[in-house]
């Protein structure tokens, strides 16, 4: 067997109440790693050929918490979460940082495959003797803080009592929902630790659809043996090295100083539900946030040296006792100037409740600046809200973020996320509202704008051709190479912000000598890399059952991402459509589709993906 | 009393990244091995972070308890050496131990204790590269106050709990 594997799956059955192991071939493991790009083999393998008609939130969606090879062992351990996603009907590699991968690993197993639906609230433990299924009634409805700190609870002394006079057992790492993802909010996240969330694809929802809360894990064995030892260590210390050293992102800042920088001097952050990119206010700056909240400075995941995050504490006034890591900069974007708030209090604050709550931090405010455009247009009401809800009010989008992760009033078509939210409210008002919705493919599009084409990270295709929507994390810029990388760090299971400033060619060799194979940068890039996108592709534009995306159509930027920059130094500039097109068509060539981004026959043939030929063939004609 | 050096702890500054950990148990066992490591970091709540290790206290009620002398103190370093090969796992170290520090072994059964390395830790190493600056190595003239760092892991969070999130914290631990 290839190093880095403990070699086993657990797949649960909440239906049945049942848990089995379950391998797969050492040559499936080398084709498509772990998390995201073996998920998506799972997925066409198992739910393809029905693919439009499985319902995400239904108990025929397989839940899936994958590690891979590298995870644990490279810096920065993360969890994979996927299934079919209920944002974008295909499928999204959402990855969460904290010490439930190496739990996982350490107790025998590679990750988690959940089927079916349980008929009451339960829990999954994962321990070395394998998986159990746990009644979770006493969770159910219990928000993020009180979730992590029963299950540790819990679960120490529960293990404590089952192995006695062996000393102290301590917390397990887990993954859990909060009330959004328990009453199906479309977009909940699945999260970890406090504010840590695999947020991107709506996972938390697909849980919530099985009933299930959590999923916790504690081992005891030895991480998995790795192909040539000597070598991972000597390439864990040059990696650590470079990341410690590394200022991208900075291990003092963080992302917490990219709330007034990123709209101040980059004009590619979300102002009030992007009406605007730039603000000047100073107010938001990272210092004003780390003088007074940051109670952390440097705070870390399993094997981490990038300590990225900052945990903060309101210590005073109506929000005391506030507690989160961080915000980073998506939260302090999203919670923050895109509803027009600017007082780092206030961001935190509304940060604390989305999390608890289990909303997604990119996802929920961007919808709930949606609903406050629509306010601010008179599309919709006071009468159909219960209140106003003016731009800056943190009180009233807290009271929005309850009702939505409740499904109560407004909440209840809000909790669809913004797309599906935006053809509902325009159906009912008769107006266009998906003008005012940015996203694509339905899940809404991170912090990072394209119109000034002064971000870092997003410029003209970033979204628009991207199989995972609106993710940020994993952008389909620079022809493919972006993609490539991030379906690699999402395949081995790694941080993405782990392998900042180190050279790719240095993650593979880490690869090579974790696992023994022979994969390098450029046969990753030209096939298994593409692979995983191609078969993302297919399933996105298969598509189903509630919405199907038309290939180029809906392979365009939101309607927003096209109007003028109304201020800031790139005022008056926007995304260029001519460049859009031009990349586009580009994109789809190296990627081996058609015209319309279709993969084509030849393609599916050589990449192994044959049995998707079929359905594709539908969508050539 | 004699000198000695003892790894002072900053709870401030732990990160949680369980480096310290991965270091202790690629020196001790050879290959990544968390729960088999002398070193081991609880997070009863996100943030409330407690590294936990043997103190070395003056009058090492662990190695007096041992009913078979597998544990005996280095005289250079002040640690406390186990004896697998005499150790029958009966556990009361643990009992004797004022913070619940030793633990077992999970494939051999046998009681791990910190050994300081022979007087160069490697989670000492691992804290200092990566500039946490948590774990410490000093010299430090034997007291009793050693003692009083070898607390139950979760009183030391409460503790730290209230330090960082005021009277919340009294709440989350």
């Amino acid at each position: 067997m290839p190093g880095g594997y403990t070699g086993k799956f657990l797949e649960v059955d909440l239906s049945r109440e049942k848990a089995k192991e379950i391998t797969f071939s050492d040559e499936v493991l080398e084709d498509y790693l772990g998390g995201r790009g073996l998920a998506a083999k799972i997925l066409v393998d198992r739910l393809a050929s029905d693919w439009p008609k499985v319902d995400p939130l239904g108990p025929e969606n397989i839940f899936m918490a994958f590690t891979g090879p590298m995870t644990g062992i490279y810096p920065g351990s993360r969890t994979c979460c996927t299934g079919k996603s209920p944002m974008s009907n295909g499928m999204v590699g959402s990855t969460a940082s904290s010490e439930f991968p190496n739990q996982l690993k350490t107790a025998g197993y590679d990750g988690v495959i959940v089927t079916g639906r349980a008929t009451d609230p339960v829990y999954i433990l994962v321990t070395d003797d394998g998986g159990e299924i746990l009644g979770a009634e006493h969770l159910w409805g219990s928000l993020g803080e009180e979730t992590i700190k029963t299950l540790n609870r819990e679960v120490s002394a529960e293990l404590t009592s089952r192995h006695p006079r062996t000393g102290l057992w301590r917390d397990p790492g887990s993954i859990y929902i909060g009330p959004a993802g328990e009453n199906m909010v479309r977009n909940a996240a699945v999260m970890t630790k406090l504010s840590h969330a695999a947020g991107y694809g709506g996972y938390g929802s697909v849980m919530g659809s099985k009933n299930l809360k959590a999923i916790v894990a504690y081992g005891t064995r030895m991480f998995p043996r790795v192909h040539d030892p000597d070598s991972v260590k000597s390439l864990m210390k040059q990696a650590h090295d470079i990341v410690i050293s590394g200022e991208v992102p900075s291990r003092r800042t963080g992302t917490g100083y990219g709330g007034y920088s990123t709209g101040f001097g980059m004009s590619s952050e979300p102002v009030r539900n992007w009406q605007e990119e730039w603000h000047d206010r100073r107010s938001f700056g990272g210092p004003m946030f780390e003088t007074r909240y940051w109670v952390k400075k440097r705070w870390a995941d399993f094997n981490c040296s990038r300590a990225c995050l900052k945990v903060s504490c309101i210590k005073t006034g109506p929000w005391k006792g506030d507690i989160t890591d961080n915000p980073d900069y998506e939260l302090q974007a999203f919670c923050g100037p895109n509803l027009g708030i600017f007082e780092p209090e206030a961001n935190i604050h509304l940060t604390t409740v989305i999390d608890n709550l289990g909303h997604t931090g990119i996802g929920l405010p961007s919808t709930l600046g949606l609903a406050a455009e629509l306010y601010q247009r008179g599309i919709l009401t006071e009468e159909d809200i219960g209140f106003p809800l003016e731009w800056g009010n943190p009180e009233t989008f807290e009271k929005l973020a309850y009702m939505t992760a409740h499904r109560e009033g407004i909440g209840d078509i809000l909790a669809e996320g913004a797309y599906r939210a935006a053809l509902k409210i325009g159906e009912m008002k008769g107006v266009d509202c998906l003008q005012y919705t940015v996203h694509s493919k339905g899940i809404e599009i991170g912090a990072h704008g394209t119109r000034s084409d002064a971000d870092f990270l997003a410029h003209d295709i970033s979204y628009s051709v991207n199989v995972e929507g609106g993710n940020h994390t994993s952008v389909a810029n620079d022809g493919y190479q972006e993609n490539s990388r991030a379906a690699f760090s999402d395949s081995a299971v790694y941080c993405h912000f782990a392998d900042r400033r180190v050279p790719q060619e240095l993650t593979f060799q880490f690869l090579r000598s974790v696992t023994g194979y022979s994969t390098t940068v450029d046969g990753w890039r030209r096939v298994q890399g593409r692979r995983i996108i191609t078969a993302q592709r297919a399933l996105l534009l298969m598509g189903g059952p509630d919405i199907f995306w038309k290939p180029l159509t809906d392979d365009k930027n939101p309607p927003r991402f096209y109007e003028p920059l109304p201020s800031g130094p790139w005022k008056g500039k926007t995304t260029s459509m001519e460049r859009v097109i031009m990349r586009r068509n580009a994109y789809f060539e190296t990627l081996g589709w058609d015209e319309r981004g279709v993969p084509m026959k030849d393609t599916l043939d050589t990449l192994g993906l044959k049995n998707l030929e079929s359905q594709m063939a539908k969508l050539r004609e | 009393m004699s000198e000695s050096i003892c790894i002072a702890r900053d709870y401030e500054f732990c990160a949680g990244c369980h480096r310290c950990e991965i270091a202790c148990s690629l020196h001790h066992e050879g290959w990544i091995w968390p729960e088999a490591s002398r070193i081991r970091v609880f997070r009863p709540f996100p943030g409330v972070e407690v590294p936990h290790l043997c103190a070395q206290c003056d009058d090492y009620p662990c190695v007096e308890t041992c009913p078979v002398d597998a544990l005996t103190v280095d005289e250079k370093t002040t640690a406390v050496i186990v004896d697998a090969e005499k150790c029958i796992s009966c556990g009361n170290c643990i009992d004797a131990c004022p913070g619940d520090v030793p633990k077992m072994h999970p494939e051999t059964g046998k009681v791990l204790i910190c050994d300081l390395c022979d007087g160069d830790p490697e989670c000492v190493k691992a804290c200092q590269e990566a500039q946490y600056n948590c774990l410490r190595l000093i010299d430090e003239r034997r007291s009793v106050n050693r003692k009083l760092f070898s607390r139950h892991p979760l009183d030391v969070a409460k503790d730290l709990a209230v330090k960082f999130f005021g009277e919340k914290g009294e709440e989350v631990v």
